[in-house]
């Protein structure tokens, strides 16, 4: 499958892209060693990897709560933590998994290492704060770390008010600040993508050019520096209240509880949608690769992006159909909910329709994407079940919400990123990992995971409220298989990134393209020269146009023997 | 260690029949798209499985056909669910006209129940089999949950304002009541029973008596002890308004809006005078009694004032359609939007 280290693009007369693709023997690894070549770089690639270390590390600190939780639910008592301990745990896993992890997981590592790559530019717009970025992000990190080993939040990660402003005692306003300087990092990145994207994209790459990753990747940024200042303001306000006694949000002081609902979720439903995106960029440029197909339904895709990103935006009642919400105004967030549904469905219908007749491969990030496509449509089927009013009343705030969002996070987000890392490890890393392994840990994966969430669905149905540490013994049996299954998906999580980790020094040089994909990341040598291209390249086709680049990629059409 | 596999819930309400209906119908219509994908998906990853190493794809980018197929069919599926959903959830959220009315307020961590005959209850509800029950929902503290799964409803318990549940039992039974809102570290704790009974066996519990008298009595009490008796005479004369006949009846305020004298209003009546004069009365007269009466009190005050009598020919039911959920919107003690709350209860539409 390896493609050979010396194909040479750019002397054919017909030839696409003009790039050059000679071996390259410095490259952004080895061009500056020593650790303050790493801390202070402002190469965007070595920049996503600085990000992928601290990601990688705060995924399993968030794992590693989620593990204590679920060994504390196989009983229904409390047998191995009290329940103040409990409360912090699971606040602490969503603050860490959803700010440190979700929200930065995809954009800021890889989108970070193959946006410039991906359209021909030599960095972001703005390096230097891109590099900032990292350092505010470590920063947002450390204070929030910093309000753990004090002794913890036991808020939820959501800080209903009034008791994350009145009532609870543990450090509120530590983990806000913690997450509040991260949402200048958030900012900080995403306004350099958009930068990037507008003004950085090289001569000939026209928008409708662009691949899908960088549309949906763009869709994201936008709505991140539209929400995540609406955030910081609330967060901000609920400091202000508990330090001050403010009345905002507490009625003993005069304040409104719902309003702070009505802001968080301004800011978190378009925010659980930036956790998605990046999810389905990737598995947008996957599908594509590895069936050896232009992506079907160019345009609706990339709009289904933009749509997401628009009605995201319009529908944060839907958290709050039994908060004493009116039945018009619940009406109207139901019916955009199912609005927003629509570009998703999009999205899912044009994935499996690339499948059709290409030419599928089944490498690790293809099982990453199939397996993505699978539970992403689970978690947006169940996301109906929620948007319909009668039945939300029911299983809001119970294990089917907690079921359903674990499908698109879990299940869509981070097989994503996973997927994400396998398809361009070659170019991070320049090797190959060993592709049996790659294969086993997708499949163990895909299995505990859904041996972990699927039970939580029926225990949603039966009326098990979420964030309770003990429970009625007849879910017992539920919550065991559920346990069973987060041991199984931890050793998913550990498997590649041992071998990972191995292959970085032990694996088979990858060459440039190892697998023959068009995109403008994979016309550059594996891992990259520093400034990413030795000459510009001029693009003048469309992405995925492997029809126009067969001849470069060593291609030919395939035959249907019976079709 | 419980082993039983427990995968259906009980259903023990009027509604809990068609939200298990729609339930259904929405695991088989997901379900068959679910799998429909996952076999399409499996077929061509196996009918279309590389190969050659150098082969490509079928090259087809498009076909609009199809993409129209599946933006128009999913939307108008989409439009089914909502609306069935929105049906039940209008059956959900209004109580029927003659619902017994009963009071919760959730504290950390308990629940504390009140019925018109006077008795208390802690995490415990004794009700009716076949009668509606209506409960006004308030807090002490912090946000609650009120949970009933086998009657498929809930509501939040909201501090400083009156939210309302309501749901009739079908079948006789002990069931589970939870706290579903995340409210502090024994949230977990705050659980309790609804023993739904047969009405001769409810008849028979409520005779075991309640040593304080009916709530309006004990509310008749805390009128008196509370200095209310002393401004408030009955006699439509004076500086302060009679408050017979006030329950549920349009009231002017001074800004000249109507609003209905429900729950919610009598509550800020108390806890917040000035949030809305009586039309033709003065401002600053009666006392601010937020922080003194406790809100079980300020309960058994409401029930003693629509014992007083309600309005004759009164046209404003609480469940009437106009404004079903006139309990859930209206702010209590000064919320920010306390003065300008009156808009969705004017007065005879
Ligand atoms: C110092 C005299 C005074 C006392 C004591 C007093 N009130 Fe009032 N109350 C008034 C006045 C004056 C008004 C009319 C102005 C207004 O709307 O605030 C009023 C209005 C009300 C209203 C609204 C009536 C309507 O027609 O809309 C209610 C209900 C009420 N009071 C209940 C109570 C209760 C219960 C208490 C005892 C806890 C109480 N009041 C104690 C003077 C008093
Ligand atoms: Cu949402
Ligand atoms: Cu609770």
């Amino acid at each position: 499958m390896q493609l050979q280290d010396q194909v040479h693009i750019g002397g054919s007369a017909d030839m696409t892209i003009e790039t050059i693709a000679e071996p390259v023997r410095k490259n952004y690894l080895n061009d500056k060693q020593g650790i303050l070549s790493w801390l202070l770089t402002t190469d965007h690639k070595r920049i996503g990897l600085l990000y992928t270390f601290s990601i990688t590390v705060l995924f399993f600190i968030g794992g590693f709560f989620a593990l204590m939780m679920r060994l504390e639910l196989l009983s229904p008592r409390n047998w191995l933590v009290s329940t103040e301990t409990y409360n912090k745990l699971f606040t602490m896993h969503g603050i860490i998994m959803v700010w440190f992890f979700l929200i930065p997981s995809i954009p800021n590592t890889i989108g970070n290492f193959v946006i410039p790559l991906m359209i021909g530019a030599k960095d972001l717009a703005f390096p230097k704060l891109n590099l900032a970025s990292w350092y505010v992000f470590m920063l947002g990190a450390g204070v929030t770390i910093y309000a753990l080993f004090r002794g913890g939040v036991d808020t939820g990660w959501t800080f209903y008010t009034p008791f994350s402003t009145g009532y609870s005692t543990t450090y509120v306003i530590a983990a806000a600040m913690g997450i509040f300087i991260s949402g200048f990092s958030t900012i900080m990145t995403s306004v350099n993508f958009i930068a990037t994207i507008h003004r950085m994209r090289a001569p000939g790459l026209t928008w409708f050019r662009l691949p899908i990753f960088i549309w949906s990747m763009y869709a994201n940024s936008v709505v991140l520096v539209l929400n995540t200042p609406v955030l910081a303001i609330t967060l901000v306000m609920v400091a202000v209240e508990r330090v001050f006694q403010v009345g905002i949000f507490d009625p003993a002081l005069g304040g409104d509880p719902v309003l702070f609902q009505h802001m968080f979720w301004f800011y978190s439903h378009p925010a659980v949608y930036t956790m998605v995106l990046p999810g389905m960029a990737v598995i947008s440029e996957i599908v594509p690769v590895f069936s050896r197909k232009p992506i079907f339904g160019y345009t609706a895709v990339a709009f289904s992006s933009v749509g997401i990103a628009v009605i995201g935006f319009l529908v944060w009642g839907h958290h709050m159909f039994v908060a004493g919400e009116s039945v018009y105004s619940a009406m109207a967030f139901s019916l955009l909910s199912y609005f927003v549904a629509v570009p998703s469905a999009i999205k899912v219908f044009n994935w499996t329709a690339t499948m059709y007749k290409g030419s599928v491969s089944w490498d690790t990030p293809m099982l990453y994407a199939i397996g993505f496509i699978g539970l992403f449509t689970i978690g947006g089927m169940t996301g109906l079940f929620l948007a319909a009013l009668g039945l939300d009343v029911h299983v809001h705030d119970t294990y089917f919400v907690i079921a359903h969002f674990h499908y698109i996070m879990v299940g869509g987000t981070v097989m994503a990123f996973l997927g994400a890392f396998h398809y361009w490890w070659p170019k991070i890393s320049g090797k190959l990992y060993p592709e049996g392994l790659g294969k086993l840990g997708a499949m163990i994966v895909f299995l505990g995971f859904n041996l972990t969430f699927f039970p939580q669905f029926v225990l949603g149905y039966l009326g098990m409220p979420r964030r309770y540490a003990a429970y009625p013994e007849e879910f017992q049996m539920l919550h065991i298989i559920s346990t069973a299954g987060a041991t199984i998906l931890g050793v998913g999580y550990i498997l590649p990134l041992c071998y990972l980790i191995w292959s970085w020094k032990y694996g088979k040089p990858a060459g440039p393209n190892p697998w023959r994909a068009t995109g403008l990341e994979w016309q550059t040598s594996s891992p990259p020269p520093t400034h990413n291209f030795k000459k510009t390249p001029v693009v003048n086709v469309r992405a995925y146009d492997y029809e126009a680049m067969k001849e470069q990629l060593g291609l030919r059409e395939r035959e249907f023997e019976n079709v | 260690m419980s082993t039983s596999l427990q995968f259906w819930p009980d259903s023990a309400s009027s509604v809990a029949g068609e939200i298990n209906l729609f339930y259904i119908t929405m695991i088989v219509l997901c379900a068959t798209i679910a799998i429909g994908i996952a076999i399409f998906l499996i077929y061509c990853a196996i009918r279309y499985h590389r190969k050659r190493e150098n082969e490509m794809g079928d090259q087809t980018r498009n076909y609009i056909p199809a993409e129209v197929t599946w933006i128009v069919t999913p939307f108008l599926l989409f439009m089914g669910m909502f609306m069935w959903g929105a049906k039940m959830y209008m059956d959900i959220e209004r109580p029927p006209d003659d619902a017994i009315p009963m009071y919760a307020i959730g504290k950390q961590w308990m629940w504390k129940i009140q019925h018109p005959e006077g008795q208390r209850e802690i995490n415990e509800l004794h009700i009716p089999v076949g009668r509606p029950i209506k409960i006004t929902l308030t807090s002490e503290d912090v946000i609650h949950s009120f949970f009933v799964p086998a009657f498929r409803t809930k509501q939040d318990v909201l501090p400083g304002r009156y939210t309302m549940i309501w749901f009739e039992a079908t079948k006789p039974g002990k069931y589970h009541l939870f706290c579903s809102q995340y409210c502090g570290n024994k949230h977990s704790g705050m659980i309790g029973y609804v023993y739904a009974m047969q009405p001769a066996d409810y008849q028979a519990w409520l005779t075991q008596g309640a040593p304080e008298g009916s709530l309006s009595s004990q509310g008749e009490k805390y009128f008196h002890q509370y200095g209310c008796a002393n401004c408030h005479h009955f006699d439509n004369q004076g500086r302060c308004p009679d408050l017979r006949n006030l329950y549920m009846r349009p009231v002017q305020i001074s800004t000249g809006d109507y609003v209905t004298a429900d729950d919610s209003y009598i509550r800020e009546s108390i806890l917040d005078p000035n949030a809305k004069i009586v039309y033709g009365f003065q401002p600053n007269i009666m006392p601010n009694f937020s922080g003194l009466i406790p809100e079980d009190q300020v309960v058994a005050l409401i029930s003693y004032i629509k014992a007083l009598g309600p309005a004759p020919g009164n046209q404003m039911p609480s469940s009437n359609g106009a404004v079903p959920k006139s309990f859930g919107t209206q702010p209590g003690i000064a919320g920010p939007n306390a003065t300008s709350g009156s808009g969705s209860h004017r007065g005879q539409r």
